[in-house]
């Protein structure tokens, strides 16, 4: 099952001295395991185009859809057994303590 | 009969869920099958093995409805194999059987789903309420109740959520997850059972049994069983005849069911784990325990009920048992030291709304004889209260307060 994982800022990150886990190593495991798919970094929200068609019309704006204080600085598409196992996967991603990850399942086409 | 079908239920169900993947399918075939028990079984006398006879009726069903669907000839033969293996059940609470349970309850509660889902279908599949049943409980309509379940099974499927028991080192926060929805199955019952959700104490009780059946050596699951049974054993001395709460001093202990205070005792000290660091249910029912235990109000133990609050608080600093302990206080040291403790609580803006808050403070300033700020301190807790019971009491101890206060020759 593949899910889409959102990660994005947090405005209150965790504080506690837990040692810290390198997105580098976290890497290496999922895709040593085969889990992992795609995944990047994106620029920032200023760098963000919307784009719309609206009666024929195109209209390009400057910034993101959303006005929101948590930016997706990135993504990874996750190949999993079991949502269990993307959790697992995310709660180990750097981002997990920094920020917050959402997963999001794919929706198959031929799927209702 | 009725509880024997109730505990082969839950086992059948668990496993066609396992095998099928299909939650509604199990509980339909179970469902068909308790009927035809309840139209067969009366005329023609009880099956020398009914648990056989529940199992192998409900999986003749699945596999009817399966062939009909024309589901892939693997899935056909994994359900007769569950009828060969499960067709003699020795022990509903081992082996196989106890699997397929906790599978069904870490599914019920899984952290994904909505807390009100967790809850409608840990009733609905492990408690076996009906939907009519579960929308009475929580005072919605049967349609909102079938959307809710609806959309909490969809979820399960959408978002991959497997029929499992989790990785070992996860079992015990999802554990924690299960008994939190048994709390609070319990405590919508406790808490309002005047209103359509009576019954569900005493379904809280148990799934809380269960649970204790499933994890024997879990200290916090034995905790939450102990507590819920010690709080239970009070339940016919708790209201009056109008329906008003009887607050726990004037309680007629003679009402208190002693066979249930005896199997909370019991599970305590299973609870009681040597080396173990108390869990919140632990020490919540050490509580109730004194409380259980005192042969009357004036015998409490009030010194150790406060420690014991100071030990859950350190674990759980909630602003509800810093105020349970400030009551606690005013009856180990006296109403005046009560309120001290409870002004420090007041400043907590999380209990803004909370109607045991002036609660509190109104019984404290009634047991120090100031009438007038007692009532209005009832008035204060009266705009705030939800349920008719806790309504009714206070309404009773706002009158109280209010003649005392009026004592003749004072005009």
């Amino acid at each position: 099952m593949k899910y889409l994982m959102f990660v994005a800022t947090d405005p209150e990150p965790d504080t506690s001295s837990e040692p810290h886990t390198d997105v580098e190593a976290w890497f290496a495991d999922v895709e040593g395991r085969g889990k992992w798919v795609i995944g990047d970094r994106v620029r920032p929200a200023e760098d963000a185009t919307t784009v719309r068609v609206r009666s024929g019309e195109l209209l390009v704006t400057d910034g993101p859809y959303t006005e929101s204080k948590d930016w997706i600085v990135g993504f990874d598409v996750l190949d999993c057994e079991d949502l269990d196992e993307a959790i697992e996967i995310a709660s180990k991603h750097p981002m997990a303590r920094a920020g917050r990850l959402e997963l999001r399942p794919f929706w198959p086409i031929d799927e209702g | 009969m009725a509880a024997a079908v109730g505990e082969q239920r839950l086992r059948i169900v668990a496993g066609l869920i396992r095998v099928t993947g299909d939650w509604e399918l199990a509980e339909d075939c179970v469902q068909d099958a308790v009927e035809r028990a309840l139209a067969r079984w009366p005329r023609d006398g009880v099956p020398v093995n009914p648990a056989a006879w529940l199992t192998t009726t409900a999986h003749r069903r699945a596999l009817d409805l399966l062939r009909r669907r024309r589901t892939e000839a693997d899935k056909l033969r994994e359900v007769q194999a569950l009828t060969e293996t499960e067709g003699s059940a020795v022990d509903p609470y081992g082996g196989v059987y106890r699997d397929d349970q906790l599978r069904l309850l870490f599914t019920c509660c899984h952290p994904a789903l909505p807390p009100a889902g967790r809850v409608a279908l840990t009733l609905k599949t492990v408690a076996g309420l009906s939907t009519r049943e579960i929308a009475a409980a929580f005072l919605v309509t049967e349609s909102t109740m079938g959307q809710r379940l609806l959309r909490t099974h969809t979820k399960i499927a959408h978002a991959g959520i497997s029929f499992r028991v989790p990785e070992p080192h996860r079992i015990a926060e999802r554990t924690a997850g299960v008994l939190a929805v048994v709390y609070l199955i319990f405590n919508e019952g406790y808490s309002n059972a005047d209103g359509g959700a009576g019954d569900l104490a005493a379904e809280g009780v148990r799934l809380a049994g269960l649970l204790a059946a499933l994890l024997p050596t879990d200290d916090e699951v034995q905790g939450l069983r102990a507590l819920l049974l010690l709080q239970h054993a009070r339940r016919a001395s708790r209201t009056g005849v109008n329906g008003e709460l009887i607050p726990m001093e004037e309680q007629d202990r003679r009402g208190w069911d002693r066979a249930m205070i005896v199997d909370g005792m019991a599970a305590l000290d299973r609870a009681r784990v040597a080396g173990r660091v108390p869990g919140s249910y632990r020490l919540q029912a050490e509580i109730a325990a004194e409380h259980a235990l005192a042969p009357d109000a004036a015998a409490t133990d009030w010194a150790r009920i406060v420690v014991l609050y100071d030990v859950l608080f350190d674990q759980q600093p909630s602003p509800v048992v810093a105020l349970n302990r400030a009551a606690a206080v005013g009856f180990r040291d006296g109403p005046q030291a009560g309120l001290a403790a409870l002004a420090e609580v007041e400043r907590d803006e999380r209990l803004a709304g909370y109607h045991l808050l002036p609660a509190v403070r109104a019984d404290l300033l009634r047991r120090l004889g100031c009438a007038a700020e007692a009532a209005a301190a009832y008035r204060d807790a009266l705009t705030l209260v939800r349920t008719a019971a806790e309504r009714r009491f206070l309404e009773r101890r706002l009158r109280e307060v209010a003649a005392s206060g009026t004592t003749p020759g004072d005009r």
